[in-house]
Formats: C-alpha cells, structure tokens, sequence
C-alpha cells in the first residue's frame, strides 16, 4: 500500500468521523427557521449572537431543568465512578495479593459478570428497588452504577504486575497494618491503572440510558441523556424545543470531549493491558 | 506505558500471600464492600429474574384479585413461542453478522495504518477517530436521527432519494450510528496491542524485504489477535443488548417498532406491565448473551492456539 493510498483512506474517514460533530456545532448556532433553511455544514450571518441566544434559553428553559441534569450527569459518574474505582481497586487487590480460600471462585464469579450486560439487569433492579420503594429516587441509579466487574479484573492484573511484593514485605517489616500499605503505597503505585478504571466506569455511567429510563420519572434527578431524550419526544408537539435538544446535545459532548481527548493517553494504557490479556 | 502495558498475573503464587490465615481482616476489609455491592446489584437481580420469570398471574374468575403462583416453566414457553422475539433476535443477529466484522474490519484497518510508516499526522487521525467515543448513544443517535431526516439533513442529496429511516434500511442505518460510535474505540484497543510488541520481531522479516503489507498479515494480526477476539466479545454483547439507537429512532420514524429488538421486546412487555414475561425474556437473552460470547472466546482461542 502506498503513502498516498494510506493518507486518503484515513482522510475519508476523518470527514466520516468529524462531520456529525460539525454538524453539531454548526446547528447551534441556528435559529429554528435558519435549521431548516441555511446549508447545515456552515454558519449564518447571525450565527455569533444566535448561539448566544440559543444557550441563554438553553440555560433557563423549564427553571434551568438543563444545568440540572449537567449536573446530576456530573454527579452520577463522578461519585459512583470515584467511589467504585476505589471499591474495585481493593478487591482487585486482594485478589491479586493474597491467596485465601475461594480466591479463584470469586475471581471467576466476578468476570462472568463482565459478560453480563448492564441492560439485562435492569428490569430486575426496578422490580427489587420498587420493593423497597427506592426507585424514582437518586440511589436507584447511583447503587447500582457503583458496581464494576471489569474493574476488578482490571485491578487485579494491574496490581499483580506493578506492585513488588517486596515493598509489602517491607511495609509489614515496619509495622505497617495491611490496609494501610495500601492506601499510602499500593494505590500510589497503581494509579495510572486507577485514573483508567475510572474513566471506563465515568463513561458507561454518563453514557447509561435504560437504567435511568426504567428508574425515573422525576426529571430534577435525571442525567442528561435521558433529560435530552425526553425533549426530543416533545419536538412535535413543541417545535422550538428542537433548538434545545441540538444546542443541549452539543453542550453536553463538551465535557467528555475534552475529558477524552486530555486524557488519552490513560485510554491507551488500560485498553493495552485488556487487550493482551 | 512500560509498567502497565505488558501486565501478567504472576505465574507463580507471590511471597505475599504464603499465609492465609494471617491477613483475614485485610481481605475481608478489602473484598467485602465490593462483594456486598456485587452481590446486592448483580447477583440478587439475576436470582430475582428467574425467580419472577417462574411465577404467573392467577385470578379467581373474571373480576378476582389477581395473585402470583408458581408457574414452572410456563413464562418460558410463551418466550419460545413468541414470534416477536425470535424475531427480534434474528434481527439482531443479522445486524451483528454485518456490522460487527465491518466496524472491527474498519478498526483493524485503521489501527495497523496508524502503526505503520506510511501515515503523517497519526496523532491528529488517532484523536479524530476517537472522539465520536465521547459522544453517548442517545445524543449519537439524535445527532444522526437529524442527519438521516430527509427535510433536515445536511446529506439532502442521499436522503431526498431514498428515505434511509425506512422499514428496509433502518436497521443499517442504526448500524451505521454504532458503527460511527465504536469504530475508534476498537481501534484503539487494537492500536495498544500493536504498540506493545517489540519492533525486533518484525525487523527480521522487513530485511528479508516483506512489505508493509505481508508485515501486517503475516505477523501483526496473529500477534493481536487476542485483542480482536475481546473486541468482537463486546461487540457481540452490545449488539444482543442493542436498545438506545432503535429506542431513540422511534422518535424519528414509525418502522421501529416496540419489538424491533429483544431489549425493547423486554421494555414494552415490562411496560404493559407483565414483568413475569419480561424477566423470562431477559433470562433467555442474558443466557443467550453469555454462550455466544463463550462460544466466541472458546472457538477463537482454539483457532488461534492450533
């Protein structure tokens, strides 16, 4: 294959990728009436204060129900995701570093729940929450979100080959306990692992629809996925509400855009190690 | 990435753990709160869901309350005689045979170019094809929900032709959304795998005068071929579970419908609401999930072991 074969296949496919999203960006900055009837791969004349305009009621609309659901995204996949990182970075642990009776059990138990899908758990979570009638609440997507197989087996893998036994000999040789040899030396020591495991949990949380969608009828606790989705279903009853839904798709990509993109080099890391594996 | 990208579970069992008895507190101080919300989100769920799928509505005469008994098997015949479903599960599979070797065909391809020589500007291609990765399938699916309608979109010279959200073409174009999602993702799993063999294994073959491309197909793939296996066990995964794209697209067209694939089948049928049905369809999908993805991992690694 020559050089210049090679560079247009991947020009093609660049215009493949990016086109959508620049359509995005381009459609947010229209007025409804400029959507429909403008080229929609590029701007009006209007466009710098339209964009404006659009992310004022974009902000305000319904009492700011959108800021709210920016934030509960926020919420959701930062606190279930820090927290179920930390849950799964122990277990992981311990499983790689000490051998105990049932170790390979439980490790086995885990991973066939890496092959579980979130959606098939969903329907039988909503019929356990409504038992406790905890469902339209915002534990009943928070719980769940905590629990994370893959980041177990990710932990595990990692902690077997980037922490030396040696040092824990040498923490229990000065006294320290075994939990806190792995808070102030066994993370330290697994965190590139740590910031990966996180990120896969943070993007299949901001990213989850059913579970919220089974879940939640309150729109204050909804994330923004499911916030969205609902004002896409209004958009023929209330055609403005369509500049919304476009404005707010593009509004909420920003964060995870540049989240990604920063942090690549984290993605390239973890996916290596499952990937070899 | 040296420490993390070549990880091994050690071969032998580490100086650490020599004795059990002694770190009894540690584990279960470590173990227990993610075996706790394990077992409380994922294995009493799966537990509930066959349990529930084993009752069956029983009323006293027309107008009598209705309770639950015991109903053996009797969910489960409903879900084998249930047109919609195997409907919905060959609909499925069709889209998996086609798409899922597409997209990690386009992957494999990307990747091994990206590894290459040839490519200028890898860091810019590696990041454009990556980014879709951070777009979610509801704000993916809308996104091209308005590019595929024929009075909006920006493709008008496609779409005015032929309607893609049409009963004929609708499933493909879902698989066009998933494939524009996904595409760099697995690329990049390849990618890394690529990136952590060591350049002297191909250095022998590239003095003997091998091509990039007999490089690529002699050596490259057989070496990342287990990171292509895990990306099709994924991808299998998510196409038996596919529901936000067609659940989004019924917003957009009418020639979804609300059995259009066995997640949805799931959701309507729990929405009637018949959560005995219900559950008897996610168990047999779940299970359904699970031995194709066994099967997949079983087959490849026999293939790639022989």
């Amino acid at each position: 294959m020559s050089r210049a074969t090679a560079m247009i296949v991947m020009g093609v496919f660049t215009v493949y990728f990016l086109t959508p999203i620049w359509w995005l960006l381009v459609s947010s900055t229209k007025t409804l009436g400029n959507f429909n009837s403008t080229f929609s791969l590029w701007f009006t004349p209007s466009s710098l204060t339209d964009i404006v305009t659009n992310l004022g009621k974009l902000f305000t609309y319904d009492d700011g129900v959108f800021p709210r659901w920016m934030l509960n995204s926020i919420v959701y996949a930062t606190l279930a995701g820090g927290l179920g990182t930390v849950l799964a970075a122990m277990c992981g642990y311990a499983l790689a570093k000490y051998r105990f009776r049932g170790r390979e059990a439980i490790f086995n138990v885990i991973l066939g729940g890496v092959l579980v899908p979130a959606t098939a758990l969903a329907l039988p979570l909503f019929l356990i929450f409504s038992q406790v009638h905890l469902t339209d609440t915002f534990w009943a997507v928070f719980l769940p979100s905590l629990v994370s197989p893959f980041g177990v087996y990710l932990s595990r893998i990692y902690a077997a080959s980037s922490v030396p036994d040696e040092i824990i000999e040498a923490a229990r040789i000065d006294g320290a306990g075994e939990v806190r040899t792995f808070f102030t030396m066994s993370v330290r020591l697994m965190s590139p692992a740590l910031v990966t495991i996180f990120l896969f949990q943070f993007v299949s949380i901001w990213n989850n629809f059913f579970l919220p969608l089974i879940m939640l009828r309150d729109q204050t606790l909804f994330p923004v996925t499911l916030g969205l989705y609902t004002w896409n279903s209004q958009v023929s009853q209330i055609p403005d509400i369509r500049t919304l839904v476009i404005v707010g798709a593009f509004v909420s990509i920003i964060p995870l855009l540049v989240a990604f993109l920063s942090l690549q080099r984290f993605w390239r890391n973890g996916l290596g190690a499952g990937g070899l594996k | 990435m040296t420490a993390v990208s070549t990880p091994r579970v050690s071969p032998r069992p580490p100086r650490a753990t020599a004795k059990p008895a002694r770190f009894r507190r540690a584990i279960v101080i470590f173990v227990a709160p993610f075996g706790l919300l394990f077992s409380l989100f994922f294995v009493i769920p799966i537990v509930y869901a066959v349990y529930e799928s084993l009752q069956v509505i029983h009323r006293e005469g027309t107008f009598g309350a209705p309770t639950l008994v015991f109903g053996g098997l009797s969910q489960y015949v409903l879900v084998f005689q249930s047109g919609d479903f195997w409907a919905a599960i060959l609909r499925v599979l069709l889209f998996g045979i086609v798409q899922v070797p597409i997209m990690l065909g386009l992957a494999l391809l990307f990747a091994l170019l990206l590894d290459s020589p040839l490519l200028k500007g890898k860091r810019f291609f590696r990041l454009a094809f990556f980014a879709p990765y951070a777009v979610p399938g509801v704000i993916a699916a809308i996104m091209w929900g308005y590019l595929y309608s024929p009075s909006l979109s920006p493709l008008k010279a496609i779409t005015s032709q032929a309607d893609l959200l049409s009963g004929g073409t609708v499933l493909w174009a879902i698989a066009n959304v998933v494939t524009w999602v996904y595409a760099g993702y697995n690329m990049l799993i390849i990618y890394s795998a690529l990136l952590s063999i060591p350049t002297e294994v191909y250095e022998a073959a590239r003095l003997d005068g091998a091509g990039q491309v007999r490089i690529a197909w002699s050596i490259k793939i057989p070496l990342v071929m287990p990171a292509i296996v895990l990306t099709s066990v994924f991808s299998i995964i998510g196409t038996l579970q596919l529901l936000t794209e067609p659940q989004v697209f019924r917003q957009f067209t009418s020639s979804i419908t609300s059995t259009f694939t066995p997640n949805l089948l799931v959701y309507s049928t729990s929405a009637v609401p018949n959560f005995n049905l219900a559950a008897a369809f996610s168990v047999v999908l779940a299970i359904a999930t699970f031995v194709l993805s066994f099967t997949v991992l079983r087959f490849t690694r026999r293939a790639t072991s022989a």
